[in-house]
């Protein structure tokens, strides 16, 4: 089962560098997003699969007689999409930011901090 | 874009999103929820209310400036989590105790933080977005 | 400019403090004087970093009180001079609190336990004396000259803390009383580089060949620097660092040929350059080369003799050299010039200065009764222990006999015989400049007299220190023996080195301009590193977002792939699933693939919307409803955002040439197909599930929680979710302040 979603993880990572490297500042942030899904999704596999047995304590604090749910990654995913998710924030106020200083959202002609060689 | 039915509903949704954050919120410890979890529900209502009524109007339904909201969480957190040194644990450390026969704790404490963080921080940036388009 | 100026009488004020201060400091280590020569050293220790096992720890032995004391007590005497030679200077206070730093750092650096503390005193000695040498800060000379020193020391600095870690991985400890305690580090598999970057570290900071050429330009410095930094302090520092590390490093064949060898050719060939120098002050630099070269050459031994001799000319040339330097200062202070050709006859006018400079001058050349004779008397009862020690013994007779011909040159020519044309009509020193040469003088001539006097502390040195079973004795008349005959031949040699200095130095000069520099090659070296430097900078730093991104992602695909290939995991490929993960992996591929259509914006969300329900769908299926939630409601809020992006950013245009779609699809295939064979990598490993396990285990019985996770998060991690909530809290005020940031609009 971890195939798949390595599957998925690879390929939701070669979109996300593709977006990244369009060169539209909005296309990047879509791109931001899928990586951070695809590292999640890695994360996620890294601490094995389990079917529908969230890691939950019965009554008293008994263990469950089946395996449960690693609930080391689940701990590290919560938090990391919540930061992912200002990350993202964050990146998308830049881009906002940008677009209203610039008038355009291409990396490539936003050269006010290192300007061309040359002075152009 | 005001639409009358999602102005009403939105008021309706955000009263539901609220009281469901805080039962997520309370229930994290033992079941599915959190502070995580709560504070991006309430987070989500404020959104959507700020969505269909106007910036303005969510920030007065929430009365407080978000930003007091975030660092406020972020002091409980802190004050959860040092709150333990005194007493001889080493901070951070969960402290329990019992007030007229309900168990309370420091980590209930810290979860309340979590909650008005998350919440505090994305109304912050979700308003500010929403203003200055 | 120089408006932080000091008010000149203030500025004096706080030279007397500073003298006071290292006035008291030595007092305070004279007191330890009899318990360190009762053989037990001194130790005090504070842990500040005791997880690293680093702790601040300062050992008092006798090696590290010697130093102690010629850096306190000559610090004191030198603030006392600076106050009167550069009193009245606009930034005085400011050059009273560099040297007070410098002295303060080189206390740490004799006195550290610890090989931590000790590198960071190190480093801080090579910065002090860079503001130092470069006080003069209006004088490009200066500048680069202080530079210089701080480059060739620093950079010996970091190749002595790769020394230093490796010699606490070979030992097992940072803790220098451990380490000598121990086995030593001789028969150890690193001693090799050990060596070799320790040696870097000592022969840059001591000058030795060929990393001498910093010391000379270092005359820059005002006289005051010179003097302390030159005498007793700075370049003793590497000495200090042979010393003290002797007992583990010492006695090999490596460690006796290199040091001889370097030690030799930087005393013989700084003693000849000496003689060379008509300008008093770099004469003395040059002789100041020679000692230290001495000194590391009988380090270099393992015998009594050898390490007796190289602490006692240690303490020998302290001595002098400051006198001597004040002397040079007092000379340039009262009649305006340091050029050998233009002095002569001052001593009428100029008695004290003249008497400390006699005093001073005689422990130079060696001449009895003054401490330098018995130094160099156990310099040639040293030698001949020394291998190959023919050629040792002729090496430290020449540079002995040009020693004697340069005390000539420095301590008695400009004070006797037909007056000289100085710019103005040379005037005698003020009380504060005289102190420290006539203090310093006298002292040489009462530990020759007294030549018992350092007894005691050279052998707590030798025998407590060095590891020594006992410290050669110091005499006045050790009987007619072979050093006695020896420092005849060099008085006589001497005599006529000096008188026929002029057609030497014609000579020498001759000599040189036929040999490189090494002060050219340096500053090609600079030029063609600053160079270099633009050259990768313009290379790398483009500006070019896309090119910082494609090549982070070409250096992750290059290192997983790398991994990879290098390591050869086994990889399970199971394709078995329930239908409806596949049917979930199919969905959230298809939102993928709907982000990537560059014509329509609502679709583009639409796919990122799908594919982060896609994954939550995962979540839930897996076991994770806490996660899955998160996932969507973030997912919705993300939405929220870009639908009110979308309202007032542009449509999207995207511009890829032919070739560049190619590349970014090849290096987004490449990333990807990285990102699967490592996942599939690990999971094809078995899982260490034992944390796991003690969360399971501990969830309820330590913090009452049912909900594993949400536990994880509040109590057993907490300290890190606080470090989150924080993160997130500073990423939206940060949004917040970009913003609403009012103000000038950038424009292109």
């Amino acid at each position: 089962m971890e195939t798949v979603l390595a599957i998925l993880s690879g390929v939701l990572s070669a979109c996300a560098v593709w977006l990244m490297l369009s060169g539209n500042l909005l296309r990047f942030l879509f791109g931001l997003l899928l990586l951070s899904n695809a590292v999640n999704l890695a994360i996620f596999a890294a601490g094995r699969l389990t079917e529908g047995a969230p890691p939950l304590l019965g009554q008293g604090g008994a263990l469950p007689g089946h395996q449960m749910a690693n609930s080391l990654p689940q701990a590290l995913l919560l938090t990391a999409i919540v930061i992912g998710f200002g990350l993202f924030a964050f990146a998308l106020a830049l881009t906002i930011r940008a677009y209203r200083a610039f008038g355009h959202l291409e990396v490539d002609r936003m050269r006010l901090a290192e300007p061309e060689e040359g002075g152009k | 874009m005001k639409s009358l039915i999602l102005t009403t509903g939105a008021r309706l949704l955000i009263a539901l999103f609220l009281v469901f954050s805080l039962y997520v919120l309370l229930r994290g410890h033992n079941a599915p929820g959190g502070g995580f979890i709560g504070g991006l529900i309430a987070a989500c209502g404020f959104a959507i209310h700020a969505f269909a009524s106007g910036v303005a109007e969510a920030r007065r339904a929430l009365r407080v400036d978000p930003r007091v909201i975030g660092v406020l969480g972020l002091v409980c957190a802190l004050a959860a989590g040092l709150m333990a040194w005194p007493l001889g644990f080493d901070p951070f450390a969960g402290v329990w105790g019992e007030v007229a026969g309900y168990k309370v704790s420091s980590v209930l404490l810290f979860d309340i933080g979590v909650y008005l963080a998350v919440v505090g921080g994305i109304l912050t940036l979700i308003f500010a977005l929403e203003e200055t388009l | 400019m120089n408006s932080d100026m000091t008010e000149p009488s203030s500025g004096r004020l706080w030279g007397y403090l500073a003298a006071l201060t290292a006035f008291a400091l030595a007092v305070v280590f004279a007191l330890w004087i009899p318990q360190v020569q009762g053989g037990s050293p001194v130790h005090l220790t504070w842990n500040w970093a005791p997880s690293l096992g680093v702790s601040l720890g300062f050992l008092v032995d006798g090696l590290s009180l010697i130093f102690a004391l010629l850096i306190s007590g000559i610090g004191a005497l030198i603030f006392l001079y600076a106050t009167g030679y550069m009193g009245d200077h606009p930034q005085f206070g400011r050059f009273v609190l560099f040297l007070l730093l410098f002295m303060l750092s080189m206390l740490g650096l004799v006195l550290a336990r610890d090989l931590i503390t000790l590198f960071v005193f190190w480093e801080l000695t090579s910065v002090t004396s860079y503001l130092l040498i470069g006080f003069g800060h209006e004088n490009a000379q200066a500048r680069r000259n202080a530079l210089q020193a701080m480059l060739v020391t620093a950079a010996g600095g970091l190749a002595l803390l790769a020394g230093f870690i490796l010699m606490a991985t070979a030992s097992g400890s940072y803790d220098l009383a451990r380490i000598l305690a121990g086995e030593g580090l001789q028969d150890h598999a690193l001693y090799a580089p050990i060596l070799i970057l320790v040696l870097l570290g000592a022969f840059t900071k001591s000058a030795q060949f060929p990393f001498h050429f910093w010391l000379p330009n270092a005359m820059a410095a005002p006289t005051p620097v010179s003097a302390y930094l030159h005498s007793a302090t700075m370049v003793k520092g590497g000495v200090y660092l042979l010393a003290r590390l002797h007992p583990v490093l010492g006695d090999t064949p490596a460690w006796v040929a290199t040091l001889t060898a370097a030690g030799l050719v930087t005393a013989v060939m700084a003693s000849v350059l000496a003689l060379r120098q008509t300008d008093l002050k770099t004469a003395l630099a040059y002789t100041t080369l020679m000692a230290l070269g001495t000194i590391t050459l009988f380090l270099a031994g393992g015998s009594p003799y050898a390490l007796t001799a190289a602490i006692a000319f240690l303490v020998v040339h302290s001595l002098y050299k400051a006198a001597l330097f004040m002397v040079v200062g007092a000379i340039d202070h009262g009649t305006g010039t340091r050029d050998v050709a233009r002095l002569g006859g001052l001593a009428r006018a100029m008695p004290w200065t003249a008497a400390a400079a006699a005093l001073a001058g005689a422990s130079m050349a060696g001449l009895p009764p003054m401490i330098g004779w018995i130094g160099k008397e156990l310099l040639y009862a040293g030698s001949a222990t020394l291998a190959p020690s023919a050629l040792v013994t002729a090496g430290v007779l020449i540079a002995n006999a040009l020693m004697f011909a340069v005390a000539g040159v420095v301590a008695l020519r400009p004070f006797w015989g037909t007056p000289g044309d100085p710019p103005h009509a040379p005037h005698e020193a003020p009380w504060q400049m005289l102190a420290g040469p006539v203090i310093l003088g006298a002292l040489g001539l009462v530990f020759g007299l007294g030549a018992g006097l350092l007894q005691p502390m050279i052998d707590a040195t030798v025998t407590g220190s060095l590891g020594q079973t006992r410290a050669a004795g110091l005499h006045l008349w050790a009987g007619v023996n072979l050093p006695l005959a020896l420092s005849a031949a060099t008085f006589a040699l001497g005599t006529a080195l000096y008188l026929t200095r002029d057609r030497l130095r014609g000579m020498i000069g001759g000599l040189l301009e036929r040999l490189p520099g090494f002060d050219p090659g340096w500053d090609r070296l600079l030029d063609w590193f600053r160079d270099f430097c633009a050259w990768q900078a313009r290379l790398i730093q483009t500006g070019r977002l896309r090119e910082y991104l494609a090549a982070s992602f070409v250096v992750l695909a290059l290192v997983l792939g790398a991994t990879l290939i290098l390591k050869r995991p086994v990889i399970v490929l199971d394709l078995s699933a329930p239908l409806l993960v596949w049917l979930i992996a199919g969905f959230t591929i298809a939102g993928a693939f709907l982000t990537l259509n560059p014509h329509s914006r609502i679709s583009n969300i639409a796919g990122i919307g799908t594919v982060g329900i896609g994954v939550a769908l995962i979540f839930i299926f897996f076991g994770a409803p806490d996660v899955a939630t998160t996932q969507l409601m973030v997912e919705t809020l993300s939405a929220v955002l870009f639908g009110i992006a979308m309202l007032r950013l542009p449509g999207i245009v995207e511009r890829r040439t032919g070739s560049q779609r190619l590349r970014h699809a090849a290096l987004a295939g490449a990333v990807g197909l990285c990102m699967t064979l490592t996942v599939l990598a690990i999971t094809s490993q078995p899982l260490d599930r034992h944390i796991t396990t003690y969360f399971e285990e501990n969830s309820y019985s330590l913090a009452h929680g049912l909900n594993i996770v949400n536990v994880i998060l509040v109590d057993f991690r907490a300290f890190d979710t606080f470090g989150e909530l924080t993160v997130v809290l500073l990423a939206s005020l940060g949004a917040y302040a970009v913003l609403k940031r009012r103000g000038a609009r950038m424009r292109k």
